[in-house]
């Protein structure tokens, strides 16, 4: 996961991974990976629910499941699942706030589940993910959506939608700029000064 | 956060945060079938009540088992405190066997403070579950929770403490977290069951409910703490009942949108009629449900995050 302190401190060096374009276009084709994949709007298809990860995760999902509505004629119910109280890593972080939960109406049981985050790293949020959903009721199958995959996997989790994949190395960063929480949309690469 | 010892003192910003926190946990939980969160998992919880009590231990151990803790419940009556154990030997022993949080009530106001001042070397965090006539910042902060459910932003709302201020250990919590938080407190008791030193309080004080009804939007009852009185603080149950008692034609009198809280065990009939602690208007029951979540939230706080290097 990104640090969502986008803009806190100046990097030595920041590049425009994707345009707001380049955005807008991507969670399009994820959209209509999501339709053919889920078999949307056919007789196979099975009840799907888009669940974003705050703080990012959210308005991408709401923005998702808007594209699919679009292409598909199908309105899929979206929630937000905060993973905070799931995480491995509260011991080693002042503490956390919480975000916000909401799950739609129905929950998440017998339905396909899809997470939805800005940037795959670790997979340390996903495997959190998996354990709050877990805890929410019994999926029938949960797949995994992000806007960048960015490499560096701790965990044996890959996601089945990928807007873009982005090889890069630990001591740079990638944000995910949206509108809803940012000031524009895009997904920039910052490199910060190896410091000591 | 390392210990709730008192609310008095507490940063609007410490306040908020757990409040916000409790208010998440709620959220997350509500309509779940697995009530149960693994965030202290490995974690262990030593209630130590030395006062009895339902809501408030029964409150804790939901809580710490809800969020995964380890809870061990120690009375004293049944412990090594009947064969006269010291409270600092009991708590070291506590500590020693390996508590990570003790949450005690006792009847010596400060008993909560000097318990934090002996478990240091231990790193153990101590909970202030009622101590004397001191503090019970928990329960101030559930009451703050149902407000806020109730009423939304606190800071400049008018909110009475109505009754036994003098023994009400859950009145000083309120008085100092509601001011904290932008509250006008106005405190309404016989003179007899105030504090000398209330006038150093940030709060206003009347002698006549009737006369602050119409501008208030809560009402906090307090118990009349017959256990802790040995004398007259007023002439006979009935006239306190008449003067202090919330009937309904007070109810009445209140606005719309003012609710009545109280921290329980109520005495119906004395200071709550039972028509008003079973009216919507009342959010007693609501209280207990927002102590587990405050108390989810407090451990949270106390315990869910890295090591502070002292």
């Amino acid at each position: 996961m990104a640090p969502h302190n986008s803009g806190a401190a100046e990097p030595a060096e920041r590049r425009e991974l994707l345009s707001a374009g380049d955005v807008a276009r991507t969670i399009a084709r994820m959209a209509h990976q999501v339709i053919e994949r889920t078999a949307l709007g056919t007789a196979d298809a099975t009840a799907v629910v888009l669940l974003g990860i705050p703080t990012r995760g959210a308005p991408l999902a709401a923005r998702l499941a808007a594209r699919i509505a679009d292409f598909s004629g199908i309105d899929v119910p979206t929630g937000v699942l905060d993973v905070t109280l799931y995480r491995d890593d509260l011991r080693r972080k002042p503490t956390r706030p919480l975000g916000e939960t909401a799950l739609p109406p129905g929950g998440v049981d017998d339905r396909v589940v899809i997470l939805v985050d800005d940037v795959l790293y670790s997979g340390r949020t996903i495997r959190a993910a998996l354990d709050a959903l877990r805890d929410a009721g019994r999926a029938r199958a949960v797949q995994l959506a992000v806007l960048v995959d960015r490499g560096h996997r701790e965990l044996p989790i890959r996601a089945d939608y990928v807007g873009k994949n982005v090889p890069t190395s630990r001591t740079e960063e990638v944000h995910v700029l949206l509108t809803e929480t940012d000031d524009r949309d895009a997904v920039v690469l910052d490199r910060r000064e190896a410091s000591s | 956060m390392k210990h709730l010892l008192a609310t008095e003192g507490m940063s609007a910003a410490t306040a908020t945060a757990v409040l916000d926190t409790a208010a998440g946990l709620k959220q997350t939980l509500l309509g779940r079938e697995v009530k149960k969160l693994p965030t202290l998992r490995g974690r262990t919880v030593i209630t130590m009540f030395y006062e009895s009590s339902t809501r408030t231990r029964v409150s804790f151990e939901i809580a710490g088992k809800w969020m995964s803790a380890d809870v061990v419940n120690v009375s004293a009556s049944g412990s090594s405190v009947g064969k006269g154990e010291s409270l600092r030997d009991t708590a070291q022993t506590l500590a020693a066997a390996g508590a990570d949080c003790v949450i005690i009530r006792h009847p010596a106001s400060g008993a909560a403070h000097r318990l934090a001042g002996w478990l240091a070397d231990a790193g153990t965090s101590v909970v202030n579950a009622g101590d004397g006539t001191h503090e019970h910042p928990t329960q101030a902060l559930l009451d703050a929770a149902t407000l806020r459910e109730r009423l939304g932003e606190l800071a400049g709302r008018r909110i009475a403490i109505v009754g036994d201020v003098l023994h009400s250990r859950v009145a000083r919590s309120n008085v100092h977290l509601l001011a904290t938080l932008g509250v006008d407190v106005v405190l309404v008791a016989p003179p007899t069951l105030l504090p000398t030193y209330a006038d150093r309080w940030p709060v206003t004080v009347s002698h006549t409910l009737d006369a602050e009804l119409p501008s208030l939007d809560a009402v906090m009852l307090l118990r009349v703490q017959a256990e802790r009185m040995h004398g007259g603080f007023f002439p006979s149950a009935r006239e306190y009942s008449i003067s202090y008692g919330m009937s309904e034609a007070r109810l009445g009198v209140l606005p719309e949108h003012a609710v009545v809280l109280h921290p329980g065990p109520m005495l119906r009939g004395m200071e709550i009629a039972a028509a008003v602690a079973d009216s919507p208007r009342a959010a007693i029951t609501q209280q207990v449900t927002n102590g587990v979540h405050v108390r989810m939230a407090v451990l949270y706080h106390l315990l869910a995050h890295e090591e502070e290097i002292s």
